[in-house]
């Protein structure tokens, strides 16, 4: 999905910089950046929680953000789409820019909407709305204008199969939502979250309330979805983040610590912080 | 935060005793080693007797040390060097537990020697001597080096098999020689052969240990790197920084 007219007055072009301790070393030639977080700090009020950040999120990757709680993982991960705009006394500090245009979806001339429509998020609990399961998926495409009902049908089955809960509802689409058991539920907000064909996926922790069954799943899901979006993770479970992610950002006390190849973090970190937290020195 | 002790003291415990088993059975295999060429120096059939009863032991520990690596992978999902450790020593296991079988080998051949029914003239080549001594120490030496996780002891170890490869290649051209010389010398020099070729494998064995141990200590895998990728493997830090 492109960005309205309106937000394309808003792209600032300047141009991209990786910053040097951000660049994994130990991938000889790193793919193309979807998304360039540049010197990000973040305030809940006068308290700082994100203490400028640099990093690459690669396109069609898997990033896994871990850290222990309070780290700022989450907050982090909702800059990417604005959530903090919603309390009062939130401010940000440099950029997210998505490439390869460069918009930075932190500047005041974007609409948070608009932000939204290119940045999906998947929670931690499922949260479907409480209507049917078609309607759950038709509703992006319909507050987007999509017309005429055939082309939301098409668009909700395109959605439901890519979240590989098609075959499982395609007799009852028109149930509620509430009645699909807590993976289904959480599949079909990643579904509804595709329907608006978004860039970007973030996801926050999207399987700790799920049961071993669904978690895996949904990590299957993760892993084919990288074929068509960039996706952004939050999870406590490191092994989920050595399963599912290509790349790895540790993080501590509101600083990126270290941020590298999946398989390098996890077999040769270059921090000790790192080392630490995910052999279980410290939680 | 620190970074010593995991949060879980049974997990400390666990790889501290991994760490104490491996060296244990290196202890085994290094004693069945010597007690195999001083058994083929004499020859003297009670000590031949002795290294291959050895060998069923370090068999015993190979399999009990394979399962307490599958055990720690499955209950732990061990990471970084938590995971190079558990790696390592499950190679390393395998290197001892061959090392051992070659040390078995040379046991057998002094068993045949030690018949005093056989009248033969056995080959007493001073070289098999020193070579034996080379690859025992470069055993003791990559065992000191897991031990202090020192990939600096570690790669002088490696770079010491070419010695033993050496000697070995001259021992096989002193025998030739003595086979060709007196035909009947041709059964107990192709035995000193074999005696010298499990010496000879004993110090690949003991260079592939090395070459886990530098894989435990820096995160590099050094199988089959020139000297100049071992070099840079061991420029690398140590260890994490900050």
């Amino acid at each position: 999905m492109k960005p309205s007219p309106d937000s394309q007055a808003t792209i600032d072009m300047a141009p991209v910089t990786v910053s040097a301790d951000a660049t994994p070393a130990s991938v000889p030639e790193a793919p193309q950046a979807k998304a360039q977080v540049e010197n990000l700090s973040f305030f809940y009020g006068e308290a700082k929680a994100l203490q400028s950040i640099n990093l690459p999120v690669y396109s069609h990757r898997v990033t896994a953000l871990i850290g222990p709680s309070g780290c700022g993982k989450s907050t982090f991960l909702r800059c990417f789409n604005r959530i903090h705009d919603l309390y009062p006394g939130n401010r940000y500090e440099g950029a997210i820019r998505l490439l390869p245009e460069g918009v930075d979806i932190l500047s005041d001339a974007l609409e948070p909407i608009d932000v939204r429509m290119r940045v999906g998020m998947v929670f931690q609990k499922p949260s479907p709305f409480p209507t049917t399961i078609f309607e759950n998926v038709a509703y992006g495409p319909r507050l987007r204008g999509l017309r005429p009902n055939a082309a939301i049908a098409d668009k909700v089955e395109q959605a439901l199969r890519s979240a590989a809960l098609w075959d499982e509802v395609k007799d009852r689409l028109h149930s509620l939502a509430s009645n699909l058991s807590g993976g289904q539920q959480q599949r079909l907000c990643i579904a509804r979250a595709l329907a608006a064909d978004p860039e970007l996926l973030l996801f926050d922790e999207p399987t700790s309330a799920l049961d071993p069954i669904a978690t895996a799943s949904i990590e299957e899901l993760i892993t084919t979805l990288r074929e068509t979006v960039t996706i952004l993770i939050v999870t406590h479970n490191m092994q989920q983040a050595a399963r599912c992610s290509d790349y790895t950002a540790f993080m501590y006390l509101g600083e990126l610590v270290e941020f590298g190849a999946t398989e390098q973090i996890f077999l040769k970190p270059g921090k000790r912080q790192t080392e630490d937290y995910i052999t279980g020195r410290f939680g | 935060m620190n970074s010593g002790d995991h949060l879980s003291r049974q997990y400390d415990q666990e790889l501290e005793d991994l760490r104490t088993r491996i060296l244990t059975m290196g202890g085994l295999v290094e004693q069945q080693l010597s007690t195999a060429i001083e058994a083929y120096e004499r020859p003297d059939l009670a000590l031949a007797d002795r290294a291959i009863d050895t060998d069923r032991k370090v068999n015993e520990e190979e399999i009990e040390l394979d399962r307490v690596v599958v055990n720690l992978i499955v209950r732990r999902q061990p990471t970084a060097r938590d995971l190079r450790l558990i790696i390592g020593v499950a190679r390393i296991v395998t290197e001892l537990e061959r090392t051992g079988d070659e040390a078995t080998k040379i046991a057998r051949a002094a068993r045949w020697l030690s018949d005093r029914n056989r009248n033969v003239r056995a080959p007493r080549l001073r070289d098999i001597h020193l070579s034996a001594l080379a690859a025992s120490r470069m055993l003791r030496g990559a065992l000191d080096a897991f031990a202090h996780l020192d990939g600096t002891a570690a790669a002088a170890i490696i770079a010491e098999d070419r010695d033993v490869d050496q000697q070995f290649h001259a021992i096989l051209r002193q025998l030739i020689t003595f086979m060709m010389e007196d035909p009947r010398t041709i059964t107990p020099s192709l035995d000193a052969v074999w005696v010298a070729k499990a010496i000879e494998r004993i110090g690949d064995h003991a260079k592939n240990i090395a070459q886990h141990v530098i894989f435990v200590a820096h995160g590099e895998d050094v199988r089959h790197a020139t000297p100049e990728q071992l070099a840079r493997a061991l420029s690398s830090q140590e260890g994490p920084t900050g």
